[in-house]
């Protein structure tokens, strides 16, 4: 199961709307081990295409060297599909390369409405999990701080 | 010339879990074939018809091999040799 702050998802959905027609890509990084999405990182799709993602290969190498210098791991890895269902292609199963890694898709082609799914894709296997959003918490009000 | 080659988390099954190995070897190629003769099976997830695989990169310290040469991209002495596989998808 994916568990994901509400903040997280709305800019997920934001990038991928923002680059609609073309595909968005990007990552949640969050502490290795940990399995808890924290740090948004969006990323150019160097591909420019509606049908094709592909980090730029420098961004790449900035992104997984900022990572470990951190300690952390990609704990999310999203992209849209802007004309299809939010389910991973036959280019995203052979392409996968973080087994650790929640794959989240996310389509736009209803401009109304957005599909937010998640898999894991090992060894070319592609296993759809629940996702749980958490909302925010309310903001403790003064009456209850004081006690 | 002795250099540290960064493995990705997916081809750690091949270096016992190690994040990274030493290797020697003048262009990236040799520092290849050096980790293969120790890491039986890495190679072939590199290398394709005696190229780089289109979707695995390789740095050596800041810069992306496919513009140096690709596998015949000269080595240093204390480089740092880093494979990344592509983030990519349709």
């Amino acid at each position: 199961m994916l568990q994901i702050r509400r903040e997280l998802v709305d800019k997920i959905v934001a990038h991928a709307r923002a680059d609609h027609p073309d595909e968005a890509c990007g990552v949640i990084a969050g502490p290795a081990g940990s399995d808890d999405p924290q740090r948004f990182i969006p990323m150019l799709n160097a591909a420019r295409s509606p049908t094709f993602y592909e980090f730029d290969s420098g961004d790449l190498l900035k992104l997984y060297r900022e990572m470990d210098e951190r300690d952390e791991e990609p704990v999310v890895i999203y992209h849209s599909h802007t004309a299809t269902e939010a389910y991973p292609s036959r280019t995203d199963i052979k392409l996968a390369a973080e087994p650790n890694a929640h794959y989240v898709l996310v389509s736009t082609r209803d401009p109304d409405e957005h599909e937010f799914r998640s898999y894991r894709i090992v060894d070319g296997v592609v296993t759809e999990e629940p996702v749980r959003i958490i909302e925010a918490e309310s903001e403790p009000t003064q009456a209850e701080q004081r006690r | 010339m002795a250099v540290t080659v960064s493995i990705p988390t997916i081809l750690r099954s091949h270096t016992g879990g190690q994040k990274s190995v030493e290797a020697t070897g003048e262009t990236v190629l040799e520092v290849i074939d050096d980790i293969e003769s120790r890491h039986s099976g890495i190679k072939a997830r590199l290398v394709k018809d005696d190229k780089l695989h289109r979707f695995i990169n390789v740095y050596v310290n800041d810069e992306d091999v496919r513009f140096a040469g690709g596998l015949e991209a000269k080595v240093s002495d204390g480089d740092t040799v880093t494979i990344l596989p592509a983030v990519a998808g349709g």
